[in-house]
């Protein structure tokens, strides 16, 4: 079989050809996944939830509050759980900017008075085998307890009281940023 | 009428003699940057094994449709069309995997390993010996990455697939996760493939 010439008409035709078929195939794909990614996502919310909060018999997701901070670009997120009506604590996503690849987006649980129930990382880019070190056990447990207002949440290099991952200072100092900020936003809208 | 092929030969030579990664020195972008732990190589390698299957079928059925003078462009567009559904399909099925690969997912589409073979072979030979070539060479591809990424696990992080084989506190070759380590292991991999090859294959 012969090629196609490379004519004008020919090289317009064959790409826009291919666009639109590229394109029909793409948006058909996307309508196909669109339910099952929104469902993906919203698991690892609620997981996310179960994991920091204390037992709880309402719906967060249902109940979150958006609040419009000047200082952050998107509105924060904030979860309250309530169990037989009572308010057991509230979950709220603090983010950094500053990790070792850009943004660090972590939820953190607080118990009614303060002290944190436990954190889950929801979003990061840190390097694999270092930075991601953040999600071990070894490192999150010295959070687990401390009431922020006492337990400087910096790292020791900084004066602080976090002890940093070994060869990612500037990951474990962002995590400390953006626990930081997760605090004082529950604190401003307890 | 194209010379007939031999379809062992044709499946072997990604896996051997011609591996992309440890002969051919193609994909080097997403070769370097993912292999960090043995999963991610195995992660990314299947990515791109899928999207260079998908594009040599779909390469090898039109190629006589494409004028010589836009083909380039043609190619680029089918490869980033099935890159977008390999990222949808993982963040809707396998959010797990999307997480650990997200943002090198968009980077199969520059992977030169797969718009070479559009380029180099699908665009000139039939449906079936395309199919063989993107097996062969996406299976090389998979094996040279995990191969990569377990050797920088190994000696980086002390962990195998995870499962980590020294104590919590031991110090491991941070080097090799960092990105010199990709350099420095990928040249010394390169040397042991081609010699155990080369005796192999005389």
């Amino acid at each position: 079989m012969r090629k196609k010439e490379s004519t004008f008409l020919n090289m317009v035709l064959s790409l826009a050809m291919i666009t639109i078929v590229a394109g029909f195939s793409l948006g058909f794909v996307n309508d196909l996944t669109k339910g099952p990614k929104a469902k993906a996502k919203l698991e690892r919310k609620i997981n996310a939830l179960k994991l920091v909060l204390p037992e709880f018999d309402n719906n967060p997701v249902a109940e979150k509050q958006l609040i419009k901070s000047d200082k952050f670009k998107d509105s924060i997120e904030i979860y309250t759980a309530l169990f037989n009506n009572e308010f057991v604590g509230s979950a709220v996503v603090g983010s950094s900017n500053k990790g070792f690849s850009g943004l660090i987006k972590i939820m953190v649980g607080f118990n009614p008075d303060g002290k944190i129930q436990n954190i889950a990382v929801l979003e990061q880019k840190e390097t694999p085998g270092l930075g991601t070190k953040m999600k071990d056990e070894k490192f999150l447990k010295q959070f687990r307890g401390k009431d922020p207002s006492s337990f400087n949440l910096k790292v020791i290099k900084d004066g602080g009281e976090v002890d940093a991952i070994t060869g990612s200072t500037i990951t474990s100092r962002a995590f400390g940023e953006a626990t930081q900020m997760a605090y004082d936003e529950f604190i401003k809208n307890k | 009428m194209t010379k007939k092929i031999d379809q062992k030969q044709n499946f072997l030579k990604g896996i051997l003699k011609e591996n992309p990664v440890f002969v051919m020195l193609l994909g080097m972008c997403p070769t370097l940057g993912v292999t960090s732990s043995a999963f991610n190589g195995l992660g990314m390698g299947v990515a791109t094994l899928f999207v260079l299957l998908m594009s040599n079928i779909v390469v090898s059925l039109i190629k006589t449709q494409i004028p010589s003078k836009v083909r380039i462009p043609a190619f680029i567009i089918i490869i980033a069309s099935f890159v977008t559904v390999v990222e949808m399909v993982l963040e809707a099925f396998i959010p797990f995997l999307y997480e650990q690969l997200g943002i090198f997912i968009p980077l199969i589409v520059v992977n030169c390993l797969i718009l070479g073979r559009a380029e180099s072979f699908a665009s000139k030979n039939n449906l079936w010996s395309s199919i063989v070539d993107a097996l062969g060479m996406g299976i090389g591809f998979v094996i040279a990455l995990t191969i990569l990424g377990a050797t920088r696990e190994i000696l980086g992080s002390g962990s195998i697939f995870e499962m980590k084989f020294v104590s919590e506190d031991a110090n491991t070759f941070i080097l090799f996760i960092l990105p010199p380590g990709a350099f420095i292991a990928l040249a010394y991999l390169s040397v042991l493939f081609n010699k155990i090859s080369i005796k192999t294959l005389s």
